[in-house]
């Protein structure tokens, strides 16, 4: 363990920082502020999956001299959601791509007027033929985006696995699907833009990437840095699902203010949120898995492919990380991973908590449970047989650096969840009963941090502030929503300066106020952001103490004396940290070789359930989740994160499904799409263990994504093993459990019929 | 919000007696809105046809249980609270308050009435096939005067009722004879709490000598209204329960009821699990009900 | 034709908010978390669906929990509301807050001021309700970060605390 002996403030449960506003109603969100002279801003979306616009005609009903109209036309710069490829048109101005394309904006103060205005557009399409499944994507009978349908190709390709099958005693093959699941935020997304001459373009919004929507609205305004700023307001929850699509938004409502020269604001329903802005992807994964005579994975291919919907967004990065976890916390000594995003007539899929780990995860784990079947040796020992040791290489070659025993953390889960006793009682219930009992696991990891060389060209900065009152200030542009990110970077900041929790404050994440400390996104905050503020912070002690103004040991008292003095005579004292990549982290992102991440967090989930053969429906009864994520920066948090991941991820694998029609949620209500509510969950009993990591603030490493990646595989895992029979796709609802039961099913299969090749 | 608040018009004449007037002058103008639990839902959608409603949230008359000798005559505009919380709607009538505990969550049933429920006439409500199974009767009410009808076929076709443009329910009167039944309701949704049934069952039946002398059932979601199964009820009278009696059941069953598939469930799978929870009544019936 | 709407056909509302009584001009189908929102200014009061589903918008109304955003104004003449600005008034709303302050109650917020408002009419019922009536008092309010369980717990201690005093 890193440091922790000396440490007061990193490990304690100190107040979440904004707590005392959000517990009294006092936090203020996007749709909470108002501005003098304000319109509502309002969409006119396309109505058809794919077509070319032919007319556009508005209404007699309505008297338009009253809106504010833009079209694409209105747009100064790119007509472009600028992100990882420029093909997302902020209007669609002459092809559609899917069903809730945006075509026009519309605003008026009054905002109950708008959604009758929205209705008295009418758009006159040439209808194109559309596609909706990935199947008919890759059959190329249709091209919708590029050349074939196909976002991004990997290729991830480890030893030789043309030779591994004759060596094998057993072939498992396995197909695993999981299905789009919405973020279900519960503060919908939110955009207020005012543009002043003289400042230029300021947006207000619910997000969690400042610095996204900021290079997103320089490119549609033709604007420079300097002329566009993007604050960041109390976010109510995002997932990964204000990542991208705020920048669409803000770019609506920044030619909206621009059009009218008065501010805008732009609040989606639950409707339009749930219908037009991202989802999880799809996926579908084919293993075919070489396997020795003891249970030994000999080498493998992996097919996962997403379903990236109408434009590229970021479905390349998804598949990345899908593509790299497809290999779990295995050995694969042989192993071609082919990965691939394709295009369909949908919305386009996006970021959710996992970004692509939790659908591979996924495949692989029930792919495990089958080998299991295969070779006769229970899914425990199949996993204990090929855990990844330290010293071994991953898929992409990286070799496993930290010293984790992955067998061990394995006993303590199957204590912890008094796992034997419980196969051993439900196999006696289950012989008499309607009700079936069952009990399944998964082992996982989950990599923080962007991928490969990601962190090198985000390039993060932080800053930390010594202020004229003696007290510092963190400033990032790492946003809070939920998480709990201001919470530990000031407790980090505390840490490593020896001040109080209370001495930290937290700027608003405000592009012209924070620098660039990267997007808030793929569990990379505590450790890469986390250690960049830590050095930051050792920056001021550093300077104050070169200026002569602190001694070798100082009080809390005595630093902000300091702090005060330097100010006085010197002006504001800010000191910056770069990120730079540690010498041992290379890769190759051509060959998709080296090391994928600065570090990895490890975990074992167990799920018991009971299956009620009158309903089918099941509900869990116990949920042991065993994680080593380094450091726990703070542990009230850290659980919170773990507890709330694995509420969603049991909405992925039991009760979220989204009920497509040409491309169109059919189901975008909270009425009809089914998240859990606190009558559903079962005890989540949450365990650490902590290793420390030398990459991250005082050890810590991600956690944020790490509970959504196990508890979809360890439930549907427990299903099988109630119902003796082999669930292979996600989400599992009751009518699914019903169709492999009554035999139509295409989720299931039995026991006894996957496939071995002894 | 999709509607203009502007384009409604809502009053609260106070009483009874002038909602009933007004229903009166103008037949067919005015939507009564009680607790706005369904439509409030509507209304913001931007999908409530009608432009002038007329609250009769908590009218004194329409919010009283009143209990006589032969009944107990609950007023429709009763919360689901107020049943829950209501001794003798607890004691004898407990498929009515399991229902009431069952409908949305603790604000919707601080609000949502009885009379609503009727009216909105959801083939998925739950608290419905009780009132069937209760054999319940209403009191309806306008200017002109009251009748009281039967409950049984007040609804006529999915989402349409009997009860006239001028008319109110004004109370749901349940018969106080059915103490010695034994009572079983089962609720399938898609979650524990704060769900649309998928299929929802309410029964009663009395077992004597081991043979089902008298039998009721009734479900939500399997049909246009919500259903009595009436021969399946008579399928069931006079037998023992064995594991004949249980197949028939089920046969019956799935011949009488009439799913469909929508966003929120299959034809397939309702039809399974309606043979299944009425099986389970008459299982729980032949080891529980034989104290009743 | 012109849309734009007639004031004249809006009420004088009057209303007692957080103690203080209070005359509004609405329409009378606007809804009262507008009225709380937009007219007062309560902005604690949140919209998380709009059609009674997520619970965000909780308010008592005459010491009842409701959602707010299906109640048209004009049901709440002559009422009394109590808004997460106003709560503080019952005597169990501090000890309910600091236990979400300390038990993880709270993450991203936005349901939390609902949160707190239902569990305080749930102590006002049950000033020490098992597990179980916790699961059930707050299932009418969606929570998608916490997984519930440091809420549940947060109640839980409130109940415990509330005994104490």
């Amino acid at each position: 363990m890193i440091g922790v002996k000396d440490e007061r403030i990193v490990g304690t449960a100190v107040p979440r920082l904004e707590g005392r506003e959000k517990i009294t109603g006092q936090a203020r969100y996007v749709d909470d502020m108002v501005l003098p002279g304000m319109l509502y801003g309002a969409t006119v979306r396309s109505r058809i999956p794919r077509g070319k616009i032919k007319k556009i005609t508005f209404g007699p009903e309505i008297n338009w001299q009253e809106f504010v109209i833009v079209s694409a036309k209105d747009i100064p710069g790119k007509n472009c959601v600028a992100l990882i490829e420029d093909d997302q048109p902020c209007l669609a101005d002459e092809f559609i791509n899917h069903p809730e394309e945006p075509i026009l904006l519309l605003a008026h103060e009054d905002r109950h007027l708008l959604p009758k205005a929205v209705e008295a557009v009418s758009v006159e399409y040439h209808p194109l033929s559309a596609i909706f499944t990935m199947e008919e994507s890759e059959s190329r009978s249709e091209i919708i985006w590029g050349a074939n349908n196909t976002f991004k190709t990997i290729l991830i390709d480890k030893g030789d696995v043309q030779g591994v099958w004759e060596k094998a005693h057993y072939i498992v093959e396995g197909e695993y699907r999981t299905g789009a699941q919405e973020q279900l935020y519960i503060e919908n997304n939110g955009m207020i833009a005012a543009f002043e001459p003289q400042q230029g373009l300021t947006v207000w919004g619910s997000l969690q990437c400042p610095y996204y929507v900021h290079k997103a609205l320089m490119e549609l305004c033709g604007l420079p840095p300097g002329r566009v700023r993007v604050v960041q307001m109390e976010t109510g929850g995002a997932f990964g699902g204000k990542e991208e699509y705020p920048s669409m938004i803000a770019a609506h409502a920044a030619l909206l203010a621009l059009k009218s020269g008065r501010p805008v604001k732009i609040i989606y329903d639950r409707m339009e949120d749930m219908a037009a802005t991202t989802k999880r992807h799809p996926s579908r994964t084919r293993h075919r898995t070489a396997v020795s005579k003891d249970g030994k994975i000999l080498g493998g291919t992996i097919e996962f492919t997403i379903d990236g919907g109408a434009y590229a967004t970021l479905s390349s990065v998804v598949l990345s990380r899908g593509a790299i976890h497809a290999g779990g916390p295995y050995y694969w000594p042989n192993v071609r991973i082919n990965a691939k995003a394709v295009a369909t007539n949908a919305p386009p899929h996006g970021a959710f908590r996992g970004f692509g780990a939790p659908q591979s995860i996924f495949a692989l784990e029930r792919h495990m449970d089958r080998i299991a079947q295969v070779v006769e040796l229970s899914p425990i020992e199949i996993r204990r047989r090929n855990f990844l040791k330290p010293g071994q290489t991953t898929t992409t070659g990286q070799a496993v650096s930290e010293p984790i025993d992955l067998g061990r953390l394995l006993d303590r889960a199957l204590e912890l969840s008094n796992y034997s006793a419980k196969k051993d009682e439900f196999a006696r219930q289950n012989q008499n009963g309607n009700c079936k009992r069952g009990i399944g696991i998964a082992s996982f990891l989950h990599g923080a941090g962007f991928t490969g060389a990601g962190e090198r060209y985000l390039s993060s900065v932080v800053e930390v502030e010594a202020c004229e009152d003696g007290g510092v200030r963190v400033l990032v542009s790492s946003a809070e929503f939920g998480q709990g990110t201001k919470t530990i970077l000031c407790q980090i900041a505390a840490e490593a300066l020896g001040l109080r929790y209370e001495d930290v404050r937290f700027a608003q994440p405000d592009t012209q106020e924070v620098p660039n400390s990267g997007p808030t996104v793929a569990s990379r905050t505590a450790m890469v952001v986390g250690k960049l503020v830590q050095s930051a912070a050792i920056g001021i002690r550093q300077t104050l103490r070169a200026s002569g103004l602190l001694g070798e040991s100082y009080s809390a008292e005595e630093f902000r004396i300091a702090c005060r003095k330097y100010v006085a005579a010197h002006g504001k004292l800010r000191s910056l940290a770069r990120y730079e990549q540690p010498e041992d982290i290379v890769w190759n992102e051509e060959k998709y070789r080296g090391s994928a991440y600065a570090a990895f967090s490890w975990a074992v989930y167990i799920a018991a359930v009971t299956v009620d053969l009158t309903t089918y429906s099941v509900s869990v009864d116990d949920f042991v989740a065993l994680q080593e994520v380094g450091r726990v920066l703070h542990p009230v948090l850290a659980k919170g994160q773990i507890i709330g991941g694995v509420a969603q991820a049991i909405g992925f694998a039991l009760y979220e499904r989204v009920v497509w029609d040409n491309g169109r949620m059919q189901n975008a209500q909270m009425t009809n799409y089914i998240m859990p509510t606190s009558a559903d969950l079962p005890p989540i009993r949450v365990y650490f263990e902590e290793m420390g990591n030398v990459h991250g603030a005082f050890g810590a490493k991600g956690i944020g994504e790490l509970p959504m990646d196990g508890p979809a595989p360890a439930i549907v895992s427990a299903v099988g093993d109630a119902l003796r029979t082999f669930f292979n796709s996600i989400p599992l609802l009751p009518e699914d459990i019903f169709d492999a039961i009554a035999g139509k099913g295409e989720n299931a299969e039995h026991a006894g019929s996957a496939r071995g090749n002894p | 919000m999709r509607a203009h608040p502007a384009n409604y018009e809502l009053v609260a004449p106070g009483g009874l007696s002038a909602v009933l007037s007004l229903l009166a002058k103008e037949r067919g103008v005015w939507l009564p809105i009680a607790g706005g639990t369904d439509v409030m839902v509507e209304y913001a959608a931007g999908k409530l046809p009608a432009r002038k409603l007329v609250s009769i949230w908590n009218l004194p008359e329409l919010r009283r249980i009143e209990v006589f000798p032969g009944e107990i005559r609950i007023g429709a505009g009763c919360t689901y609270t107020d049943l829950r919380v209501h001794d003798m709607v607890g004691r004898e009538f407990p498929l009515l308050a399991n229902a009431a505990s069952w409908t949305g969550g603790i604000a919707n049933q601080n609000r949502g009435t009885i009379g609503g429920n009727i009216v909105n006439a959801s083939p998925a409500a739950d608290s419905l096939p009780a009132l069937l199974v209760y054999e319940a009767e209403l009191i309806l009410v306008s200017a002109n005067g009251e009748r009281r009808v039967p409950y049984s076929n007040f609804h006529v076709a999915y989402r349409k009722t009997r009860l006239a443009p001028d008319e109110l329910i004004r109370a749901v009167c349940l018969p106080r004879c059915f103490s010695r039944y034994y009572a079983h309701a089962r609720k399938v949704g898609p979650r524990k709490a704060q769900a649309i049934a998928k299929v929802c069952l309410a029964a009663q039946a009395r077992l004597e000598n081991g043979v089902v002398e008298d039998i009721r059932v009734a479900m939500g979601s399997v049909a246009p209204v919500p259903l009595r199964l009436v021969r399946t009820e008579d399928s069931i009278k006079r037998k023992p329960i064995d594991a004949a009696l249980l197949r028939l059941a089920r046969q019956t069953t799935a011949a009488e009821i009439q799913p469909i598939d929508d966003i929120r469930s299959t034809a397939s799978y309702r039809a399974a699990v309606a043979g299944n929870l009425v099986a389970e009544f008459l299982q729980a019936l032949s080891t529980r009900g034989m104290q009743g | 034709m012109s849309e734009s709407p007639d004031e004249s056909s809006k009420w004088e509302i009057t209303l007692t908010v957080n103690g203080k009584r209070v005359t509004v001009q609405a329409y009378a189908m606007e809804r009262l978390l507008d009225v709380v929102r937009n007219d007062l200014g309560l902005k604690g009061t949140k919209e998380g669906c709009g059609e009674g589903e997520c619970g965000s918008c909780s308010v008592l109304m005459d010491g009842v929990l409701v959602n707010s955003c299906l109640i048209p104004v004009l049901q709440a003449k002559d009422s009394t509301i109590i808004t997460i600005e106003g709560v503080q008034a019952d005597g169990r709303a501090p000890v309910v807050q600091q236990a979400f302050l300390e038990y993880g109650g709270a993450q991203c917020g936005i349901c939390t001021p609902g949160m707190i408002l239902a569990a305080c009419h749930l102590l006002q019922k049950k000033p020490q309700p098992t597990i179980e009536e916790i699961r059930e008092g707050l299932s009418g309010n969606l929570c998608r970060c916490t997984g519930y369980l440091q809420i549940i717990e947060a109640v839980k201690e409130a109940a415990r605390r509330g005994a104490a005093t």
